[in-house]
């Protein structure tokens, strides 16, 4: 069920500042807020986001907006199944 | 035969089974067009005349997309998803579940058939 459309999108107030705050786009804004709503405002920003392990850095795009950012850092690793060992035998 | 947006319905069904039959076009938006259309929801497909079948293709152009337009609508959304390289983007990719199932058994349909793995080990107890 989505956010009731009166409280508007959540995002993180001192992110929200911080982002309001850096007009040269060019600084690289660590978070750890992987709830928050990405908002035209972020636009062409880096965002460093948290994924429980390191900062990933997210190039906000247009198309992003909408999103959360936390669907931008996977917090789970997952390499393939290996198939590798039958052919060696082979 | 009667031909809608590149599909051949199906003669001996009534007009809303019919239309059901196009890409696009469920049993409700179905009513609507032929309540659009003013063509009698009980008359079969073949029963149609040529009036009534230009206004029903009409209704349907103006109404819906179908076929091969919404085909590519979905295949955009998609690609979207993959492009901007988010969670569901990420699960598109490589075929699992994107609505955060579960994956230890089962979603056969996202993950296709079994692959069997020579030599797994089974749980010891």
């Amino acid at each position: 069920m989505p956010r009731s459309l009166k409280k508007g999108p959540y995002i993180h107030y001192k992110l929200y500042k911080k982002v309001l705050e850096n007009t040269s786009k060019k600084v690289i804004i660590k978070t750890w807020s992987r709830s928050s709503t990405i908002s035209p405002d972020f636009v062409g920003f880096t965002i460093a986001v948290y994924n429980g392990r390191k900062f990933i850095h997210v190039n906000i795009t247009e198309n992003m907006v909408g999103h959360k950012l936390g669907e931008f850092s996977p917090t789970r690793t997952f390499s393939r199944h290996s198939f590798s060992k039958k052919k060696k035998k082979n | 035969m009667t031909r809608i947006s590149g599909i051949d319905l199906p003669n001996n069904k009534r007009g809303m089974i019919g239309l059901s039959y196009i890409f696009g076009i469920g049993k409700s938006t179905a009513k609507k067009i032929l309540a659009d259309a003013r063509v009698n929801e009980n008359k079969k497909v073949n029963e149609w005349n040529d009036q009534e079948i230009n206004r029903i293709r009409k209704s349907v152009i103006d109404s819906v997309k179908t076929e091969g337009e919404l085909r590519s609508e979905y295949q955009l959304n998609i690609k979207r998803l993959m492009d901007i390289g988010c969670y569901r983007g990420i699960r598109h990719r490589i075929g699992l579940p994107v609505r955060g199932q579960k994956t230890k058994n089962n979603s056969r349909t996202r993950k296709g058939k079994r692959k069997t793995v020579p030599n797994k080990k089974k749980a010891t107890k």
